[in-house]
């Protein structure tokens, strides 16, 4: 090793009877043009009457793992033509790394060998998901359970810890929460004012900021907003305690994790977001005021007037109500991934993903739901 | 203390498994209040499982595990009160990392006392500076060396004075002086205390110098091979050469 001189790496087959010797020449390092090993393995696999293969590497310049590579996939072509190889010409250090890398038997799991046909994949699948929801199930009863015994006060949570989740979930999102409906209110306005102006109807973009803010577009937004924020935090966190053993040690002290870790995000959730709610429609509705007072030709009077005429209280709790579900949907979602997390890093990561891939699936499946029975019930 | 017979923990034909996959099968032993249990073994053979099953924190497939002649499984209705004598220091101390390292000691404290703040603050006290820890109460764990958090578990296992001590894994990471340092402590424990004490490790060096006992679990057989004091077990002609081997360093199947 350690030679200046850059040839050609080169093989050549001397066949003599029975016996084959490869010969190896040049430098077979990384990087550095070489012949391939599968014409090689191929080229021995057409020999016949070969009963015997030896390696020369005596013209070999430079070499690392790479020639390694090359005999090794040479010896097995030869192995499986039943061909003898023999590695006693080789130098000591090459010998005993292909020695060492031919010790141990290459692992083929089980799962590997099988190839399952499409019915029994698509039955797999099936018991992996009923899995999946017999969990959520034990997950879902476990909370109902413990929700009882937050009422009566037997669970411990911190006030500290619970406070700092209230400022976690509330006022550090208001921020994210009002600048984006407060786009919303001004993007729906904007859309409204082009087209009512048509029918010199510009007054009535009140109402349509109004209604669309109120009854839906203020709840999912924030709803969504509040999954990719804090749904996915709940999950980080508590999938990143559970892959630490901390909510192992949790348990063996006989503390819930549910009622430790669990309960009080999913209570501060749903306190938070009637809050968040009602900011949300504050600056959606400031969003259209904008719009209204300067490319309509509306006064801040008339517009304020309007939406007093045009949203009802019903429109604004019904509104409201939604956003409850919704931070349950969310902080449900977040703790159920996070609790349920694998025990490696990877895993934290996906955790967080389909936490929000959760909520925000189920706040639009809710939200339909919703449409249709509101419609039926006709608030 | 009661002067009974009856062995601490007993295990009778446990079979662990991970779905269909068993990872251990009929284990069958005793530990003696007062002892020092190692369950030893290669890696992955099923030690730190055995350890969370006879902690509570998994189902066993098949079998049973008994405290003091009582049976230990989650629906059992001693299950709060027996695991309430456990302390479980794990692999990397597993402290609440939203916590400082007094608020962990002192969280199994509130829990299940009734001591007024001020008391509660001097077990904390007390318990950190016999892991060495005096004075750094009001660190939060990510500002610690990893054998500070260690020593910080052990402070928390030991909060409510338990009566056996879980370690897995004790000197994983942690260097040879602190290793021995942690393995004294353990003894102190055991004789002050006169707590029960199960040990996963796979450390040579701390299994002679402090077990009474060594279970040898085998990946192969995917059972137990045995369980006596490991240096009587060097001397014993009927042990098995796995587990000759295993205390050697494989330096038994050298010389032969």
């Amino acid at each position: 090793m350690g030679s200046e001189s850059r040839d050609q790496a080169s093989i050549d087959f001397q066949i003599e009877g029975k016996s084959a010797v490869l010969v190896l020449s040049g430098t077979w390092i990384v990087g550095v043009p070489r012949p391939s090993p599968v014409d090689a393995s191929a080229r021995i696999k057409s020999i016949s009457g070969v009963e015997k293969l030896s390696f020369d590497l005596r013209a070999i310049s430079d070499w690392d793992s790479i020639l390694l590579v090359f005999l090794r996939k040479c010896y097995d072509a030869a192995v499986e033509q039943g061909i003898t190889v023999s590695t006693s010409d080789l130098p000591e250090g090459i010998r005993n790394l292909l020695t060492l890398s031919l010790a141990v038997p290459e692992q083929k799991s089980a799962e590997m060998d099988s190839e399952n046909d499409w019915f029994t994949r698509v039955g797999l699948q099936t018991l992996r998901i009923c899995g999946g929801l017999d969990d959520f199930f034990v997950f879902l009863g476990q909370f109902v359970i413990d929700c009882g015994a937050f009422v009566v006060g037997r669970a411990r949570i911190k006030l500290r810890d619970f406070l700092h989740l209230l400022h976690e979930t509330g006022g550090r999102a208001l921020p994210i929460v009002a600048l984006l409906n407060g786009l919303t209110g001004l993007i729906i306005a904007f859309i409204g004012v082009i087209q009512l102006q048509k029918f010199a109807a510009d007054l009535y973009v009140a109402d349509l900021v109004g209604l669309a803010t109120t009854r839906e577009l203020a709840a999912v937004i924030t709803g969504v907003i509040m999954a990719g924020r804090t749904g996915a935090a709940f999950a980080a966190q508590i999938g990143s305690m559970q892959v630490n053993e901390e909510v192992d040690a949790l348990q063996t002290f006989g503390v819930s994790p549910m009622q430790f870790l669990v309960l009080p995000r999913v209570y501060a959730l749903l306190l938070m977001m009637p809050l968040l709610c009602v900011f949300a429609n504050l600056f959606s509705m400031l969003g259209g005021y904008v719009v209204a007072v300067s490319i309509a030709d509306i006064s801040g009077i008339q517009y304020m007037n309007q939406l007093k005429e045009a949203v009802s209280l019903s429109d604004f709790f019904l509104g409201i109500f939604k956003s409850c579900v919704f931070g349950l949907i969310v902080a449900m979602a977040g703790c159920y991934r996070g609790l349920n997390c694998g025990r490696d890093a990877a895993s934290v990561g996906q955790a967080a993903t389909s936490a929000v891939v959760t909520a925000i699936t189920w706040i639009v499946i809710a939200d339909a739901i919703f449409a249709v029975i509101f419609q039926i019930i006709g608030i | 203390m009661s002067m009974n017979q009856e062995p601490k923990i007993a295990v009778r034909d446990l079979t662990m498994a991970y779905g269909d996959f068993v990872v251990m099968r009929n284990l069958d032993f005793e530990i003696k209040k007062g002892e020092i249990q190692v369950i030893m073994g290669g890696s992955g053979c099923g030690k730190s499982t055995l350890l969370k099953h006879l902690v509570g924190l998994v189902v066993s497939h098949s079998g049973e595990i008994f405290y003091d002649g009582k049976r230990f499984a989650p629906d059992a209705s001693d299950f709060d009160s027996i695991s309430r004598q456990f302390g479980v220091l794990f692999q990397a101390g597993a402290l609440w990392s939203s916590m400082t390292l007094q608020e962990n000691v002192a969280f199994p404290l509130e829990q299940y006392t009734d001591l007024p703040a001020r008391e509660i603050a001097e077990l904390v006290d007390l318990k950190l500076s016999l892991v060495g820890l005096a004075g750094f109460g009001h660190r939060f764990p990510s500002e610690l060396s990893g054998g500070m958090r260690k020593r910080a578990g052990l402070a928390r296992a030991m909060a409510l004075d338990p009566e056996v001590l879980f370690f897995d894994e004790p000197s994983a990471g942690l260097d040879p002086l602190s290793s021995v340092r942690l393995d004294d402590l353990i003894l102190e424990l055991r004789d002050a205390l006169g707590a029960t004490v199960v040990v996963v490790t796979h450390e040579l060096a701390s299994i002679f110098s402090i077990a009474d006992r060594a279970l040898y679990l085998d990946v192969e057989t995917k059972t137990a091979l045995c369980n006596e004091d490991p240096k009587a077990l060097l001397d014993d002609p009927s042990t098995d050469p796995k587990v000759i081997e295993f205390l050697t360093r494989g330096a038994a199947s050298d010389k032969t």
